[in-house]
């Protein structure tokens, strides 16, 4: 358990996102061939193997200055829509962030809304169109209300994986409106999206690192 | 999966090494990957600059040269490529006129190109970026990202690419683009599903007797799945599907070179009718022989006689395909004399190949 969350532990999630994206290339791609083109989990364990590959680089980093260069390496390594939509999330949230070499819950909170901003900027996507904003959207929501009632970060985390996991399952039944399994109608309903599960399994990850699972 | 590769993430570099070593005309850059004009920068026209996922080749890479496309990005395998590509790429072949990108209608085409429009703008290069927007299978575009961008792409890079040899400005090639867009219209069907290298398997499950109607260029599903039957009633439904559509109004986003921002402008494709003329395209998506394009091509020919649509140029092959997915695609674009006259001029590409 934790107060804050130290730069050491920032660096750390992003090591364990590229595990975890490793370990379920083929879930995600699968997802993927369901309404889209199968290769999420190909791009997104394209561009975060590059990132770990940053993170040797990240010791003497602020967090802002480490999640910024994710987002810089995410855009300029996986391509399609993957690549801009988490690029900008996390270079927004590094923006917001940047000289901390720590967070704490109003911090983190933060960081994750502006991520969600830079990502409906450039996707245009709103809750409800069954896109990974189905998921940051309730996790922004959990983590403001948190941060309104003194949460403690350990129980803000669970919210927001509980949040997180609610908006996941939402898009399960949602039709389409974005990207290329909006081109399938109706038959888009019944498949769970695959940005937003790789989003969830971002989000389960930072609650692992904080509960100390990690 | 059986297929002729090395290395699973080798091929797009391996792919575009062969084309380089096949064709003087054409350079390539591996950090980032690009391809170019042998003899560019040209000091005198605009660049012209396209690019997409591989796996539709010859598109964009197969392209480049004389008379057509200045530079191509290929990203992975249906993935698009990205931003540092796109403006590495237009800064090789930029002559001074500036660049014009021609970008397809897809979720990570647009966004990756918008960046890299920014980006460029931003280093003073004089910059615009054209979107494609011709696949009829769409319908209901209000609850999507819009129609996909398709066959009319090939025939935009043709006719911008020979008006930019010609020595139009970059206003007159993005007017001209955005003309070409606005004339084109698209449908295609697949007999079977096409298998990404890195995913090692089919994109989707079809039946013997089954096939996907509506498809796009990355075997992701498409309008409808119905039973097989002919050639002369899948060409009929294709060609209807075009002549059909009625006149199509869409808010497309342009770069405003003048305000360094983007601008939301209206614009309508209108609908075929009889008495028009037309460059037809009958295209493989990869795995269709030539023998059946022709069989299309019989029907399509006979649609636009009865119809009264004059059919005055043709394309019949693979062009813009989808790995080795069976299934053809038909594009027609409305064609005035400007465009026939550059549809005409000499092009020198790996792919493309006349009048020289």
């Amino acid at each position: 358990m934790m107060n804050v969350i130290s730069q050491v532990s920032i660096n750390e999630w992003l090591k364990e996102i590229a595990v975890v994206m490793r370990q379920n290339k083929d879930y995600l791609s699968q997802l993927d061939a369901a309404i889209g083109d199968a290769d999420h989990g190909i791009n997104m364990d394209r561009g975060f193997q590059k990132v770990l590959i940053k993170t040797e680089t990240f010791a003497d980093q602020d967090i802002g200055a480490m999640l910024k260069n994710t987002g810089m390496t995410l855009i300029s390594s996986v391509g399609g829509a993957s690549g801009p939509l988490y690029g900008k999330f996390f270079m927004q949230m590094g923006m917001a962030l940047m000289g901390k070499m720590e967070l704490n819950l109003e911090d983190l909170s933060t960081g994750i809304s502006k991520g969600l901003d830079g990502v409906k900027g450039i996707g245009k996507a709103s809750v409800g169109d069954k896109t990974m904003v189905d998921v940051w959207t309730p996790v922004v929501e959990s983590l403001s209300e948190s941060v309104n009632q003194k949460d403690t970060l350990e129980i803000a985390s669970d919210k927001m994986v509980i949040a997180a996991d609610k908006g996941l399952k939402s898009t399960i039944n949602m039709i389409a409106r974005k990207g290329r399994a909006s081109y399938l109608g109706e038959r888009s309903i019944g498949h769970q999206d695959p940005g937003a599960t790789s989003s969830c399994f971002i989000v389960n990850i930072l609650q692992g690192i904080i509960v100390g699972k990690k | 999966m059986k297929k002729l590769i090395n290395k699973v993430d080798d091929v797009v570099v391996e792919q575009m090494q062969g084309m380089a070593a096949a064709h003087a005309g054409v350079k390539i850059n591996l950090e980032p990957k690009y391809m170019y004009r042998s003899d560019s920068p040209i000091s005198t026209k605009v660049a012209i600059v396209s690019g997409g996922g591989s796996g539709h080749e010859p598109m964009h890479c197969g392209f480049v040269g004389m008379g057509m496309l200045d530079g191509a990005c290929p990203g992975e395998m249906f993935t698009s490529p990205t931003p540092d590509q796109m403006l590495e790429c237009a800064k090789q072949v930029n002559g001074g006129p500036g660049v014009l990108f021609l970008v397809k209608n897809y979720t990570g085409d647009v966004m990756n190109f918008d960046m890299a429009t920014e980006m460029l703008h931003e280093e003073g290069i004089a910059v615009q970026s054209i979107l494609v927007d011709d696949d009829v299978a769409v319908k209901d575009s209000l609850y999507t990202a819009g129609r996909r961008g398709v066959g009319t792409t090939v025939l935009m890079e043709k006719i911008v690419g020979a008006a930019a040899e010609a020595g139009y400005n970059l206003d007159q090639c993005a007017d001209l683009a955005r003309k070409v867009n606005c004339s084109g219209r698209s449908m295609g069907m697949a007999l079977t599903s096409c298998i990404v290298p890195a995913g090692g398997k089919p994109n989707f499950e079809i039946g013997d007797d089954e096939i996907e109607f509506g498809v796009g260029i990355h075997g992701e599903p498409g309008r409808k799945r119905m039973k097989h039957t002919t050639a002369d009633e899948i060409t009929s439904m294709l060609v209807s599907g075009i002549l059909e559509d009625e006149n199509y109004t869409r808010t497309v986003r342009e770069w405003d070179r003048i305000k360094g921002d983007w601008e939301d402008k209206v614009i309508t494709s209108d609908a075929l009718k009889a008495g028009d003329e037309v460059i037809v395209m009958v295209n493989s998506l990869g795995g269709t022989p030539l023998s059946e394009l022709y069989v299309v091509y019989k029907k399509l020919a006979e649609i636009c006689e009865a119809k009264g649509i004059k059919i005055v140029e043709k394309l019949v092959g693979a062009y813009i395909t989808s790995l080795e997915m069976q299934g053809c695609t038909i594009t027609m674009v409305k064609a005035d004399a400007e465009m026939k006259k550059f549809w005409n001029a000499p092009v020198n590409t790996p792919g493309l190949r006349w009048g020289i």
